[in-house]
This record gives C-alpha cells, structure tokens and sequence, in this order.
C-alpha cells in the first residue's frame, strides 16, 4: 500500500512548503501492455471455478425465481403476491425501489466523479455502470408484474387507448415511468460509448474469426485517432453532465410516488434527498458487495488498489451518516409539526409489529457504516465486505420500512392489517438477485470489467508533458500524476 | 483475371511516447499538413492544441437535440391533458397553469433526446460505424488500442509527398515508418 509522504520543497522565493504527494492510482508501475493484457485477459482466459461456483446456482436462482415466479404469477393471476386490499404495494415496490437505488451508484461514480475530476473512478466506473443496467432491468420487473395483467403494461405508453383516454401526465406514477426509461436509455448508451474504445482493444487481439467479427461489429470501427477521442471526450463530458441531473432526478421522482400523497409516513419533503442519499449509499455497498470478489478472482489488486475501497469506504460512511440524519429528521418533523396521524405512523414503525424491520434499517444503515471512522475497518477487506453486505440488507428493510409500515395502517383502524409477503413473492425477490449476480457474471466474462483506456490515462507517463518533467527536473516542483496536473494548472 | 491494383493510403510512423506523440504533431501541425491524425490508446490531453484542431461541436448539436425533446414533452403533455382529454383527478385542473406538473417529465425527454443526439451526433462527426479502415491493413497498427503512439499522413494530403513526408516523420523521432496501401479490386 502506497503512504502518504510529505515533502518539503522549495518555491521561487526560497521558501520550503510541505507538498502532499497523493497516492498512485495504478501500483507496481505497471506498463501499458500489462493493463491491456491483466484486463483483457479476464475474459479471453478461461474462467476459474470460483466464476463456474458462481455463476452456475445465481444462473438457476435467475430462471427459478423470474422464470418460473413470474410464468405462475401470469397465468394464474396476481393474487398469488402477498399484497392484499390494503397493502396494494408491498414486497414488489420495495424491490423496485431497492433494486433502482443499487443502479444510482454506477451512474454517481461515472458522472458525478467524472465532472469533479476524481480519477480513482476509472478503475470502477465500468463495473458500476453495469451494475446500474443490471440493476434497473431487475428493478423494471416488478412494477411491470405488479399491475395484475402485464400485457396491458403499454397502457403506461404516451398512447391512447380504446376509449381515447390519455395518460394522466400530472401523476407521478407516470413521471416514473418517464424517469425510469430514460434512465436506462441514458445508462445504457454511456455505458456503451463507454466502451468503444476497449472493445476495439479486444478487437485488436482477437485471432480472425466469430469472436472477432462480433467485437469488432460493436467497436464500431474504432481507431483511437485524436480527431475521434476529441469528440468522443466531449460526448463523454456531456453524457455525464447530462446523467447528473438525470440521477438525482430519478430516485426524486421514485420518491415523489410517496411523498405527493397525503399517507402519514409518506407525505414528507425531506423524501427526494434522502432518497438519492440512500441510493447512493446502498449503490456503493453494492460495488463493494461485487468489486472486491472480482477483484480477488482475478488478481486485479494493481489496478483497484486499497485507496479505491477506502474511498468508497468512506462515501458509504458519508451517506449513511446523511441517511441517518433523514431518518432522524423524519422522527423530529413528526413529533414537532404536532400532526398525530404522522407521529402515529412512526410509533408504529418504532414499536408496532414492524419493529425488527426498524430495527434492522436503523442498525444495518447508520450503525454499522459507522466502523469506517476507523482506518483499520477501512483497510481490512472482511469488515468491508460485512459492512456491504450490512448495508445492501439495510437499504432493503429502509424500503421495506417506508412502504410496508405505512400501508399496514393508514386512517381508519378499519383497515389496518399486516402484510406477509407470499412464497411466490419471495421467490421473484430471490429470482432477481440471481438474474442480477448471472448478468454481472456475464459481463466479467464477456466485456471488459474495468476502463482500460481511461485506467492508462491515470499513468504517470500518459502526460504530453511527462519528458520535459524527466528531463528537466524542477525541485521546486514535486512530480504528480498527469490527472492531478491538470488541477494545478488551472491555478 | 483478377488484378489487385494497390492504393497507397499514407504513411504511418511510431512514436515512443505520449510526449514523443506530443512534439511530433506540432511539426507536423507548423508544417502545414491537415489530413492526418495521432493514434493512441487513450485520449492524450492537449493534443488538440498541438494538432490545430478546433473545439468539438457536438454540443451545439446537443443543445438543439436537448431543446426538441423539451418541446416534444410540453407538447405531448398539454395537447393530451389540456386539448383533447382534459383529465380531472381529485378535482385538479387541467390548464396551462398545471405546467408544473409537466415539468418532470419534460426534464426527463430533454435529458433522453440529448442523450440520443450525443450517441448520434458522435456517430456522425467520428465518421463511425465503418467496419474496414486502410489502417487496419498494417501490421503494427493494433499496438494503437494497446501501447503504441502512431501519426499517420494521408496520401491525399496536398502537402503529401512520397519521400518528403517519409523523411519529415523521421526527422520528428517517427520509428517503423510504413507506407501504408488499400487494397482496391
């Protein structure tokens, strides 16, 4: 592991400063040609068995669970879910909700990190991207299923139907249907362009033939020529500014499902925040949960080194302390907006039957992230990945939480009921952490899991300028990674 | 009968690194040449400048697209909702005052049709998809996607010259120079 060092230099007047030298993104100096052969060569190898252990039962659990769950719910009627005349959304909106909330992650360490210049991103972004596709394709699922007869889902098209009736655009259901579409689209092509320009690398290595015909249909004829990665820099740089907004509007509008209703327990204004603040929580604690067994298959400890978890590690901590605050400020505006029926609605999570479900989300989400103050938590991969796996169980029991709790009981006792989810129910649930785990295995097998052209950029040699520094050595300067140059220049 | 007739594409020549790239495409660029190109695995910044090459203009095409979609969503929303079938839930109503209540969904089809245009609009200004390139006829031209830094000179380049630019790529630390030829039947 790379140690932080200062340095005392000197500046034009004399005058030594401290300068902290940052950590390497890449260890062992590792060349270009070995990135290319390290990364290609998890999927032009043969798989290990770890991959086979893996793929094999999450492969089964997938056509199990979504196949078959999902041909008995259609043929025999959506009655065989637990939902029930007051819990219209029970076990299938928190899937969906959960399952769009792991995707936010891939698109935050893509976008968002790509406009703020944080270049420990690009040894995770691929990865993370197809999580988000991954994700939202598990997510779409449910919603879909849930409305009863799944073939009258185009009834959610901007179309008409037999009685030229249109679509109700004020409601946010429909603004979901907006939000989630165009969030796939827009994952999907930047994931893809993405891309390109690794798969014309794989391209390049194939011996003619199918796999060579096939990578190359998709690399689009890429040449890697200036006059093409300048544009593509610049669609690059806009599709992130573009996914931006897009993320955060997303889980904004998910949330405005709940909180444009007048449910106690639903109708509240901290709800877009907190949920794009649980979205990305819960979305990193996925990356880790997936990143660091692939990381460990496939010996890539060079490229995604200990500052990447650490700094992962340390925007879990973030959000799931901000998560822990909505929580919190929820509890608060109930009790001091002095609405009985609101306070009710969280007596009830606290204490009602629901409790261990609360109980769970409290302690998964804001106690257990809380180890990562500790620089020992945060460098010991075991308690990572058990903070992960604490936190992917908690983000599901928040969702759980939120919708369950205030269906069982909204105003009159009269229809307050509790809510079991059916074996069907738990089966699809189950089905689609399988297809998710199968899809994401396919993906390490058949596309480059980390951005190799981006990955080689983060090279100290990979600045125009990086001779002249050789060359002409200035001590005034201490030397600095070509994306951290950049920074300086602009002072 | 048949008869391979060569055309002779350009020249390419390598370069040691990103830094070598650098220098070599602003002589390349002083001396006035305008069809050709720096090949390197990764997008090397500043290379535009010492190339001569102007900003992108994709944004342009996006700020159009992002506006269509904008236009596309209010119009979708208020003929549906406000001409043909005004919808009246839980007594809202339905008039050009609710254009809030459009706003999110004409947020998400300005984001989806500037989406496209980027994909689209890129596809065109990089002249892609083409599944066949002269380039790909050399056989040191795949180190591109992998660790090599090459410039390639057109042939219809007006400034072209068999020897001259042969000679000028070796003058500027181009290694491995090779003419490179399309077949053409």
């Amino acid at each position: 592991m790379a140690s932080t060092s200062h340095h005392a230099t000197e500046n034009h007047t004399g005058v030594k400063l401290p300068v902290l030298e940052r950590e390497k993104l890449i260890l062992s100096g590792r060349s270009y040609h070995w990135i290319t052969e390290r990364i290609c060569g998890v999927l032009e190898n043969r798989q290990p068995l770890l991959w086979w252990l893996l793929f094999i039962p999450s492969a089964l659990i997938a056509m199990i669970g979504v196949g078959g769950g999902l041909t008995y719910l259609v043929s025999t009627g959506v009655g065989v879910w637990g939902m029930s005349n007051r819990v219209f959304w029970g076990f299938d909106i928190t899937n969906f909700v959960f399952w769009i909330g792991i995707g936010h992650a891939g698109t935050l360490i893509s976008a968002v990190l790509f406009l703020t210049r944080q270049n420990w991103r690009t040894s995770i972004n691929r990865a993370a991207e197809a999580m988000t596709i991954f994700a939202v394709m598990c997510a779409g699922i449910f919603p879909a299923f849930h409305v009863g007869r799944v073939w009258f889902a185009w009834f959610l098209a901007p179309v008409p139907n037999a009685n030229e009736i249109w679509q109700n655009f004020k409601s946010p259901l429909l603004w979901d249907v907006f939000a989630v579409s165009t969030y796939f689209t827009i994952s999907l092509i930047f994931w893809y362009l993405g891309m390109v320009p690794d798969l014309a690398t794989i391209r390049d290595r194939c011996k003619p033939g199918l796999r060579k015909v096939l990578y190359g249909i998709f690399a689009l004829g890429w040449r890697g020529g200036n006059r093409q990665w300048s544009h593509y820099e610049m669609a690059y740089l806009l599709l992130a500014a573009l996914s931006t907004p897009l993320v955060l509007s997303v889980h904004s509008v998910v949330s405005f499902d709940f909180a444009t209703s007048v449910v106690p327990g639903w109708h509240t204004t901290i709800f877009p925040p907190y949920f794009v603040a649980g979205a990305i929580f819960g979305g990193f604690a996925m990356v880790l949960t997936i990143m660091v067994p692939a990381r460990f298959i496939y010996g890539l400890h060079d490229v995604i080194t200990m500052k990447h978890i650490d700094n992962m590690a340390k925007i879990i901590l973030l959000t799931g302390t901000i998560v822990g605050y909505a929580y919190l400020m929820e509890l608060f505006v109930a009790f001091y907006s002095g609405a009985i029926y609101e306070m009710d609605a969280f007596k009830f999570r606290i204490a009602g039957p629901y409790w261990w479900a609360y109980a769970a989300m409290m302690s998964l989400n804001v106690l257990s992230p809380q180890v990562f103050w500790f620089k020992a938590c945060r460098e010991n991969l075991w308690v990572i990945m058990v903070v992960a796996m604490c936190v992917n169980v908690g983000m599901w029991y928040e969702r759980f939480v939120i919708i369950c709790t205030t269906l069982a009981r909204m105003f009159l006792p009269g229809d307050w009921k509790t809510y079991s989810p059916s074996g069907v129910e738990l089966m699809t649930f189950v089905g689609t952490i399988g297809l998710f785990l199968a899809l994401f295995l396919m993906f390490l097998r058949f596309l480059p899991c980390i951005n190799i052209a981006e990955v080689k950029w983060t090279l100290l040699e990979s600045d125009p300028h990086f001779d002249d520094y050789e060359e002409h050595p200035d001590h005034g300067v201490v030397k600095e990674a070509a994306y951290q140059k950049e920074l300086v220049s602009t002072k | 009968m048949s008869t391979t007739r060569k055309r002779v594409y350009g020249y390419l020549a390598e370069f040691k690194s990103a830094s070598a790239l650098y220098k070599g495409a602003e002589k390349i660029r002083d001396a006035g040449f305008k069809k050709w190109d720096c090949y390197s695995p990764y997008p090397i910044h500043g290379l535009d400048g010492a190339m001569g090459m102007k900003r992108s203009i994709l944004p342009w095409f996006v700020f159009f697209g992002g506006m269509t979609g904008t236009a596309t969503a209010f119009a979708l929303a208020y003929t549906t909702q406000v001409v043909i079938y005004p919808t009246v839930v839980q007594s809202k109503p339905t008039n050009v005052f609710t254009v809030p209540a459009f706003f999110p969904i004409m947020f998400e089809l300005t984001i989806l049709f500037s989406g496209f245009t980027v994909l689209f609009g890129l596809l065109a200004l990089m002249q892609l998809p083409r599944f066949n390139h002269p380039l790909f006829a050399s056989r040191q031209f795949h180190r591109a996607t992998d660790d090599g830094f090459f410039i390639a000179i057109e042939a219809r380049d007006p400034k072209f010259s068999a020897d001259g630019t042969r000679d000028l790529l070796a003058s500027i630390g181009g290694a491995n120079i090779e003419l490179v030829e399309e077949e053409d039947a």
